[in-house]
């Protein structure tokens, strides 16, 4: 190992693997290192027999839930927004060559004791059951007053300005009661507390539009999914990253982090070797996270996140059966500050054997119980056959990496989507490159049809 | 009424045995010798013509290098039809590591994978390590077809390809037609036709 690189990235998470795949394409000599002998790190995708590894070290998984190959379980609960930043990605490297995706079946949102479909456009919202009569006529209002807004056309902004006005005066200006300010905050707009409510209205506005757009792609809900799990997600960046001279080792625990004198990072220390580099990438995990006693503190914690795995024999209650779907409980409906996230996958999505239904249940922690905080999901769901639960540091760095060549990327964070990953993707390009991270076409010669 | 199927066919063994160089004599008929490791075409197709009107097209996967550290991702594995595992007739080490590799495929990919052990640089015969015999009778214990090739002069190369591609509709589950594969439900969503349609977008300002 005494060739010199470009770029180590440590870490195959799906943060790593895009900076990789990107980095690699972009010309840059890229060595990929996982201390893991899977790819994915926080957010591969289990089999059964790994699961069972990490959660019930010693037991072996029960021969009732099937065969093992057949599991794909996410640590990571998140759905990919059909017309978010990561579909860009996906699309301009073609990495959709290697995956297969599917539409989630359903969007709901918890209400009163009850789960119902969020409505996305003013026709939904006039049939939906979240509202009364008055309401409905407010909210159509409200949706066509979206869906018409043209920054360049006053006519269109009914004495609102989005970036000065706040989210407040929005919903005061139509007169939408709470609950359907619960609704439109949390389930469209995917905030998970209300902070947003005092801030100027662009910012909530744009994720309302990416909401509906998503929604409108494909119908069912705006979300989609990759077959056989998330995990599939880095394996195709690795590929990308592989294809482009990417040298990528699995199974490396990572010793050291080398600098020199001034801090300077020089190399990283594996099995006895130093191999060097100019710049390393990595996740908070291989920069002290959670030691207490690391010289030098690169990453602090933010706060917790609770995740429960579900398994379940039946789709959830209330949502017509759906073969997989997304519930959000608002913060204001269990008197929390953060919302309760269930998202749920089965078969048709080749991550569990026929009939086992995958939920997993999920909020920032608030308290010393955390079990107790995601109760209200939990109850959602009907009979648990069997539930994994996890609680993880939500770690970010403590340097922005331009001093010491030293780039740490952020924990996966509680949102039910990707885009906070590819906003960190973004930032770290930037910091490691100098430069905006813009997308290119792969060069035609990649691809060679004979 | 013409029939065309659509295998994937991935590709396995030691580095520097020529799995590239083998798919590059195969899809385009060409020859480097100072070929470096894969870079940059990792997805190559070809399509072969049987009697009876049927064509097979290969989607053919190279490693693209994750193979040398034991990093092939199972992605690479994932509804793989058939794999061609290659090994160098004057590398005995090779053929060891050819064994690895069919373990590995055994182990996870599809069952009903077709895998072929195909013994490269025939050309170098002078050098030979491993004799036909010894490699015929592993692959017949194994069930495993069979074949030497030279990528460089060509020799056998067309034949291991077509020996699969004949043996392929026959053996294999139904191969995908443009949409999912195993999954009931609802057909997979095409991201590249999407992304298209941005005019549903009402910022499209």
């Amino acid at each position: 190992m005494d060739e010199e690189y470009d770029v180590i990235v440590l870490g195959t998470g799906l943060t790593e693997c895009i900076l990789s795949g990107l980095l690699s394409v972009e010309g840059k000599k890229v060595l990929h290192m996982d201390r893991n002998d899977y790819y994915g790190g926080d957010s591969a995708s289990l089999n059964l027999t790994q699961l069972y590894r990490k959660f019930r070290e010693g037991k072996e998984p029960p021969a009732e839930l099937g065969r093992d190959r057949d599991y794909a379980v996410d640590l990571i609960p998140k759905f990919i927004i059909a017309s978010g930043e990561l579909t860009k990605i996906l699309v301009h490297t073609e990495v959709t060559r290697y995956l297969e995706f599917k539409q989630i079946a359903g969007s709901f949102v918890y209400r009163d004791g009850k789960i119902s479909k969020v409505p996305s456009t003013e026709m939904e919202a006039v049939r939906s059951p979240l509202m009364g009569l008055f309401e409905k006529r407010r909210a159509k209002k409200f949706f066509e007053f979206l869906q018409n807004w043209k920054d360049e056309d006053p006519a269109t902004h009914e004495g609102i300005n989005l970036d000065k006005d706040t989210m407040k005066a929005v919903y005061e200006k139509f007169g939408l009661e709470p609950g359907t300010q619960d609704f439109v905050g949390h389930a469209m707009a995917l905030y998970l507390d209300d902070d947003y409510i005092t801030k100027p209205a662009r910012a909530t506005y744009d994720r309302i539009i990416l909401y509906t757009s998503s929604m409108a792609r494909y119908g069912k809900s705006p979300y989609i999914y990759p077959l056989y799990g998330l995990g599939e997600l880095p394996q195709s960046f690795a590929r990308l990253s592989a294809i482009y001279g990417g040298t990528y080792m699995l199974d490396k625990p990572v010793d050291a982090i080398v600098t020199d004198a001034d801090g300077k990072f020089v190399g990283v220390t594996s099995g006895g070797e130093t191999v060097k580099a100019k710049q390393v990438i990595g996740d908070p995990s291989y920069f002290g996270a959670g030691k207490a006693d690391a010289d030098k503190v690169r990453v602090v914690e933010e706060g917790k996140v609770i995740r429960a795995i579900c398994f379940l024999k039946h789709p959830i209650p209330g949502t017509e059966d759906s073969d997989s779907c997304q519930i959000i409980i608002p913060q204001n409906q269990v008197n929390r500050r953060n919302d309760i996230y269930v998202a749920m996958i089965s078969s048709t999505h080749n991550v569990c054997a026929k009939d086992i239904y995958v939920a997993i249940v999920s909020t920032i922690v608030e308290t010393d119980k955390p079990e107790l905080e995601i109760a209200p999901g939990l109850q959602l769901l009907g009979p648990i056959h069997d539930k994994f639960v996890s609680i993880s540091s939500l770690y970010t760095p403590t340097s922005d990496g331009k001093s010491d060549n030293i780039f740490i990327t952020r924990t996966y964070d509680a949102t039910s989507h990707f885009e906070t990953v590819v906003e960190d993707v973004q930032d770290v390009w930037k910091r490691v490159v100098g430069s905006d991270l813009v997308l290119k076409k792969r060069e035609a010669e990649a691809n060679i049809e004979a | 009424m013409s029939k065309q199927f659509q295998f994937k066919l991935v590709l396995l063994g030691e580095s520097a045995v020529g799995k590239s160089s083998l798919v590059l004599r195969f899809v385009k008929d060409q020859f480097d010798d100072y070929r470096e490791s894969t870079i940059g075409a990792a997805f190559l197709t070809q399509t072969v013509t049987l009697e009876h009107n049927t064509s097979v097209k290969f989607e053919i996967w190279d490693t693209a290098g994750q193979e040398r550290y034991k990093s092939l991702a199972p992605m690479y594995y994932r509804n793989a039809n058939c794999a061609v595992v290659v090994y160098d007739i004057t590398q005995p080490a090779s053929l060891e590591k050819a064994r690895t590799w069919i373990r590995e495929l055994q182990r996870q990919a599809d069952p009903s994978i077709v895998i072929a052990l195909c013994g490269n640089k025939g050309d170098l015969e002078a050098r030979r390590q491993v004799s036909q015999e010894e490699a015929k009778k592993y692959a017949d214990e194994e069930g495993l077809m069979w074949g030497e090739t030279s990528a460089k002069s060509g020799d056998g190369v067309s034949d291991i390809f077509m020996a699969i591609a004949k043996k392929l509709p026959l053996t294999a589950p139904p191969p995908r037609a443009g949409a999912s594969r195993n999954t009931p439900g609802r057909p997979a969503v095409d991201l590249n036709k999407q992304a298209a349609g941005d005019s549903n977008d009402p910022c499209a300002c």
